[in-house]
């Protein structure tokens, strides 16, 4: 079973994470922002981290950058929730690290969709 | 989906107050970028959660207000007076919206129309839309049933005509750096069709000359599927950008990759290059620039754990410490225990000390050691329900924006103390005596600008809201710079509804208690802000009712200040222990003025019953506490009793006339009506380190009963003589 770090600042987004990815098998764990991401990524080994960009203490851009800085974690792949007609925000996340996106409000199938073409 | 939904609610109420917090903070001119940055995030949040709900109206709104917030944090736009007073209707719009939408209805769109036309002006540049935030709102079904993700190792089959497609695939070091992975994308691209890859290799330097970090392999592929080009692009999705990529399909060639150049570099805001090179190159530049701020922001130790920071005074940031949500249920039960535990300690102590336990002093040193620990852990508790009354200042303010906007002044609310804390119950039961005297200060209080101009003071008005803790109890006043109270008009008003005589003489403090008086207003015309007969009696009994008094003060032309004195928490209660024909009983110390050794020349008859003391040449009604509860059928001799002065809510005093005085001391509160039923003149009872009950009286009911008995001439508990 892999695992799945979701992070993000609404308790509701991270509800309707867990919701849709523990259904599809995976194990879930949750941050509220990037401090507490980077904090959660000490204590365990995801496979894939979620991440949303807009969050308070430090936003999605820097947990990307700080994962990527990691020799640890560098080549754990990173989706960031970003809102569909955001370009520039999707340009600004590669070149932070990102390795994908999913497109927020979310469908479960999109989202499992896009861990797939990401994770091993 | 339903809990989620109700996350979604509760989250949005904390989202609402975070912009509230932030909004007002920017209007009173803080320019700080976090508390910009938090408003925007509120919003921002509940757009999101809308949107997986498919609250369209709400959506529509927040999006609107959203892009408007992101214009003022990108600097686009400077917040201005005038830009503050739209947002903050924007923000009453909004939680309008996240209401009507928990209750699943819509709101006339009509009757926010003039704030969605200003917002919506503030997003346009030169009277223009920025076309990236053109919102192509679709229904999201959110289909949570279980999807069938099994990994499929055979291909789909489509019954489509096959189509041939040759790729080219070169990743960049980039599309590794950032965690991609050719096998992965190359497993994607199979499922939609057989496929061949040739992997290129001519690249690969000797080993010692590789760069771990290097790209190498190119890739050519050739898929038969019968999925048209978009969904075979769409497997490229992530790595178009880190790759030199090529799609032709039948022979013809897909968007080159010199194309895919100029639009980046049209987005990057650079010229049009026509190298696939230069593309990553200026993506590194602007990778450059792009980094350099981010790490600036980045805190130094990012693997820090959450720290608990004093709440900023800059940032508008909730106080950053860890929380756990508790359901109120288990809190009220823990509070309950507590209770009893304080009254089982104090059990204990008694029998130990009868029983004569007590000659060993370690024992009672245990027992001393045993009462403080008690002590600590009740307040430790009781601490739990505390909670800030800055949400509850909070709503005051949108108040005080609607009665500004109804009654055509300006007024600014002041808050003090907002971190102060109070018993959650306690909170609860203030926010309508709160309200309607903060809508009182809007709409009698504060003058109309003109007014105030021809007075010499600003046009805008202020109302100022304060808490803080004194000796033990909350004290909240409201005070606001209006006209003070207009004591003639009071006056007059008083004597044509009857309530004083037309020559009484009154001190300038008894007028304006006059407006606590039951059916009282001044208001002309009965506006629909107040003076519909919620009166400021209903404001006083309902302050009372919490344990706590209210008065008033007020100098013409200057302003009025309400001074309310509250307990800290509902549970326990400050008292004084004493002894009624062999019962014990506590009188609440809020009520308690002094307490007298009456001598029988103090004592004096007033017609057939009753009985009047005299103290310092006032005389003030005598109420035998024995007979009046029916403890006994005969009077109590005055030498052989305590008096305790009381003062009422109303501000009468009365002696209570008691066997003795047992001691002060802090009683757990214990419902009579839950546990037996309403008895006129108690409140509520405890339990005695002796295990007995002991009731706690409501000096109010107490006194009125008493007057009652005295005017029809019979005692409701005793036998009458």
């Amino acid at each position: 079973m892999q695992t799945i770090l979701t992070v993000d600042d609404s308790r509701t987004m991270r509800d309707m994470l867990r919701m849709a990815l523990a259904e599809a098998g995976f194990n879930v764990l949750q941050a509220v922002d990037g401090v507490d991401g980077l904090d959660v990524l000490q204590r365990s080994s995801p496979d894939v981290i979620v991440t949303d960009i807009n969050m308070p203490k430090m936003d999605g851009f820097g947990l990307i950058e700080a994962v990527r800085k990691d020799n640890r974690y560098r080549k754990v792949p990173i989706l960031v929730l970003t809102t569909e007609s955001d370009a520039a925000k999707k340009q600004r996340a590669k070149e932070a690290g990102a390795t994908g996106w999913i497109v927020k409000p979310f469908e479960p199938t999109k989202l499992v969709a896009a861990i797939r073409r990401v994770a091993a | 989906m339903a809990a989620i939904r109700q996350t979604f609610f509760q989250e949005c109420e904390e989202q609402l107050s975070e912009m509230e917090i932030g909004l007002l903070a920017m209007d009173e001119g803080s320019t700080d970028s976090e508390t910009v940055n938090a408003v925007f995030r509120a919003v921002h949040s509940i757009k999101g959660g809308a949107g997986a709900f498919k609250l369209s109206q709400l959506v529509q709104f927040a999006h609107t207000f959203e892009t408007a917030l992101d214009f003022v944090r990108s600097g686009k736009l400077n917040p201005t007076p005038e830009m503050m007073k739209i947002m903050l209707r924007a923000a009453d719009v909004l939680a309008d919206l996240v209401e009507a939408s928990r209750e699943g209805r819509e709101i006339n769109e009509a009757s926010y129309e003039t704030v969605a036309v200003d917002i919506k002006s503030l997003t346009l540049i030169n009277g223009e839309e920025e076309v990236e935030e053109a919102i192509d709102f679709q229904p999201t079904v959110i289909d949570f049933g279980l999807p069938d993700i099994s990994v499929e190792a055979a291909p789909e089959q489509t019954a489509e005509a096959s189509r041939e497609y040759r790729i080219a695939f070169t990743p960049r070091p980039e599309l590794y750096a950032n965690a991609n992975e050719t096998a992965l994308v190359l497993r994607e691209l199979n499922r939609l069709g057989a496929m061949e890859a040739a992997c290129d290799a001519s690249a690969l330097p000797e080993l010692e000359n590789v760069d771990p970090n290097g790209a190498y392999f190119s890739w050519s592929i050739r898929l038969s599927s019968g999925h048209d080009i978009a969904d075979v692009r769409e497997v490229f999705e992530f790595v178009e950008g880190e790759a030199d990529l090529s799609i032709e399909s039948d022979g013809q060639p897909e968007v080159s990759n010199a194309d895919i150049a100029a639009l980046l570099a049209m987005a990057l805001g650079s010229a049009p290059a026509s190298e696939p090179a230069t593309v990553s190159e200026s993506l590194a530049t602007a990778r450059e620039t792009e980094i350099a701020p981010a790490v600036a922001n980045m805190t130094p130790a990012p693997v820090a754990a959450v720290e608990t920071a004093k709440p900023d005074a800059k940032t508008a940031a909730v106080p950053s410490q860890t929380t756990i949500r508790v359901e109120f249920d288990r809190v009220d039960r823990l509070i309950n225990l507590v209770g009893e535990l304080v009254i089982n300690q104090a059990m204990l102590s008694q029998r130990v000390i009868e029983a004569n336990f007590a000659g060993s002093s370690s024992v009672i040193i245990g027992l001393e050691e045993l009462e403080q620990l008690t002590r600590e852990i009740q307040e430790s508790v009781m601490a739990i329900r505390a909670q800030p009354v800055k949400p509850l200042f909070q709503r005051m303010s949108r108040i005080v924006r609607e009665v500004a906007d109804a009654t055509g002044k300006e007024v600014r609310l002041k808050t003090d103390g907002e971190a102060t804390e109070i018993d959650k119950t306690v909170v609860e039961r203030l926010a309508e005596p709160l309200t309607h005297m903060i809508r009182n200060a809007v709409d009698h209080g504060v003058e109309s600008p003109e007014e105030r101009l021809a007075a010499g003071k600003p046009a805008e008005g202020m109302v100022r809201l304060s808490a803080a803790h004194r000796s033990g109890r909350i004290v909240i006043e409201i005070s606001d710079d209006g006209a003070g109270i207009d004591r003639p008009k009071v006056r007059a008003s008083a004597i044509k509804k009857g309530l004083i005589a037309a020559d009484a003489q009154l001190s300038d403090s008894e007028i304006d208690n006059l407006l606590f008086l039951p059916g009282f207003s001044t208001a002309s015309t009965i506006s629909n802000i107040s003076g519909r007969g919620v009166g400021m009696d209903v404001v006083k009994r309902s302050i009372q009712a919490l344990g706590g008094r209210i008065s008033i003060s007020s100098r013409p032309g200057q302003g009025s200040t309400f001074s309310m004195s509250l307990p800290l928490t509902l549970a326990v209660l400050d008292g004084m222990a004493v002894s009624v024909a062999g019962q014990t009983l506590v009188v609440p110390l809020t009520a308690i003025v002094e307490t007298l050794k009456p001598k029988k020349a103090d004592i004096h008859a007033l017609g057939a019953e009753g009985r009047v003391m005299s103290i310092r040449n006032t005389f003030v009604p005598l109420i035998d506490v024995g007979m009046q509860l029916g403890f006994r059928d005969t009077a109590t001799q005055p030498e052989s009793s305590v008096a305790i002065l009381v003062e009422t809510g109303d501000g009468a005093r009365n002696a209570l006339l008691v066997d003795s005085i047992q001691d002060q001391r802090q009683v757990v509160i214990k419902s009579l009506e839950a546990n037996y039923g309403t008895v006129e003149g108690i409140a509520a009872a405890t339990i005695l380190g002796d295990g007995r009950v002991a009731l706690i009286l409501d000096v109010d009911a107490l006194v009125t009963s008493s007057f009652e008995d005295s005017v029809s001439g019979e005692l409701r508990y005793g036998t009458g003589g």
